[in-house]
């Protein structure tokens, strides 16, 4: 099969077409770069995306604290990712880079903070 | 009156990189205004990913990028920041005059940049009929609302326009549980990037209509619902394409202008339709040593693309400076 997707990786926005059987990737074009490659065969496989929001603070400086996941994680969890999210509140002082929640929800990626709380 | 070499104005992207820059290239007294409590400006509230490709080689956020620049600032003594001043006057001669907490101060520059950014387009500009209930908000300050101060604007979201910010905050609000009903684009593409047409819109099926205009928002106190028409190659209501859709809240997302008040005051020539200096090389303007650079010069795609401007920009004002 053939499928046209847009890579999402850069600002460029290539149109690629992936040919694919069963799971198996066997050619992408139209990719300007070696990381749109490597997009379509996980869009095909398993789509990934790096999850971004922010958490409540309370008695900090910041109302909300700005975070994302350090690695992507597969699409059909960036609902859940966002339940557990909404639900945190944090209340110690933190910098940016700093883990917020550890292997979260056993994605086997950390929850970290993107800036510095105060 | 105190005399500084360089006077930046906007503490975002711009204006940080502008004053890296005009220290690397020899200015070593240097006064950075900004109005809020952070350095930063808008990156702060852009918590989503995409910046730093270019520049950093790096795929970071918006906080994350600005970070970067705080960072080398706060290593930079010779650069003296002043947060909560809000400049309200200036005049060609480069006289600054900007109030901070408990009181005025009145500051001339032998050089001045600056870095002030843009601001949204209102709906009032674009003309959409309908009443004028709560419930209608510019896609940025909707952006504000939810990632700086933590409330959420509205549950049942049209976005009228899909400019980049408009897409963001469609990811946004489905993220943080409410409905996106649609994006509603006038023009026949999208002028924002195709990456966030897919990860902003397709990713969470929300339907978006090229060709189509808001006819009417209708509501008293609050949104209820809007009139959604299809429009021709003139961009005129095409017969018998009338449809509601119903929501609680309309966001505008339909493009920035620069923010040059400030330098009008000052007798800089500018283009009204574009808010941009008048002027026959990038970041230079028709006032010799008023500069001025990112979006507040022009509005560009990307903050990486703001940097590598706003960098030429320091070092134009050094050697202004220089040759003085």
């Amino acid at each position: 099969m053939t499928k046209e997707l847009v890579c999402i990786e850069c600002p460029v926005g290539c149109t690629l077409s992936v040919d694919w059987q069963g799971c198996a990737v066997t050619r992408v074009s139209g990719n300007k770069c070696p990381r749109g490659e490597k997009y379509a065969v996980e869009e095909i496989q398993n789509p990934m995306r790096i999850l971004t929001s922010a958490v409540v603070c309370e008695g900090l400086s910041l109302k909300m604290l700005p975070v994302r996941t350090d690695r992507p994680i597969p699409k059909a969890r960036l609902t859940d990712a966002m339940q557990a999210v909404r639900a945190m509140r944090l209340r110690r002082p933190v910098r940016s880079g700093e883990t917020i929640a550890a292997n979260f929800l056993n994605l086997g990626v950390d929850l970290i903070a993107t800036r510095d709380s105060t | 009156m105190k005399k500084r070499d360089l006077v930046i104005v906007g503490g975002g992207p711009a204006g940080m990189a502008a004053a890296l820059t005009a220290h690397k290239e020899g200015v070593r007294d240097i006064l950075l205004l900004e109005r809020d409590q952070y350095l930063g400006g808008i990156l702060n509230q852009c918590i989503h990913t995409g910046f730093g490709i270019s520049y950093f080689k790096e795929i970071l956020t918006g906080p994350e990028y600005a970070g970067r620049f705080v960072h080398r600032i706060r290593n930079t003594p010779a650069i003296e920041i002043s947060l909560k001043s809000f400049v309200v006057h200036l005049t060609k001669d480069k006289v600054l005059t900007y109030i901070t907490p408990g009181r005025m101060e009145v500051v001339q520059a032998r050089a001045l940049i600056m870095a002030t950014g843009c601001r949204e387009k209102t709906r009032e500009m674009v003309h959409i009929p309908g009443t004028r209930p709560a419930g209608i908000f510019s896609a940025g300050l909707a952006q504000k609302l939810i990632n700086i101060e933590g409330l959420l604007p509205g549950k049942a979201v049209v976005i009228v326009g899909s400019g980049d910010i408009g897409l963001i905050m469609a990811r946004r609000f489905i993220l943080e549980g409410a409905q996106v009903k649609a994006v509603i684009e006038i023009q026949k593409t999208s002028r924002g990037l195709k990456r966030n047409i897919v990860q902003c819109v397709q990713d969470f099926d929300i339907p978006l209509y090229f060709n189509h205009k808001i006819a009417c928002i209708h509501g008293k106190d609050r949104v209820e619902k809007v009139t959604v028409c299809r429009v021709d190659d003139a961009f005129n209501e095409v017969d018998d394409s009338r449809f509601e859709i119903a929501c609680d809240t309309v966001l505008v997302s339909v493009g920035l202008i620069p923010e040059n008040e400030l330098i009008e005051m000052a007798g800089v020539a500018i283009d009204h339709r574009t808010n941009s200096p008048i002027s026959d090389a990038v970041n230079a303007t028709s006032v010799p040593g008023i500069f001025v650079c990112g979006n507040s010069f022009k509005v560009y795609d990307l903050a990486d693309s703001v940097t590598a401007d706003s960098e030429l920009c320091g070092r134009m004002a050094a050697i202004y400076l220089s040759r003085r």
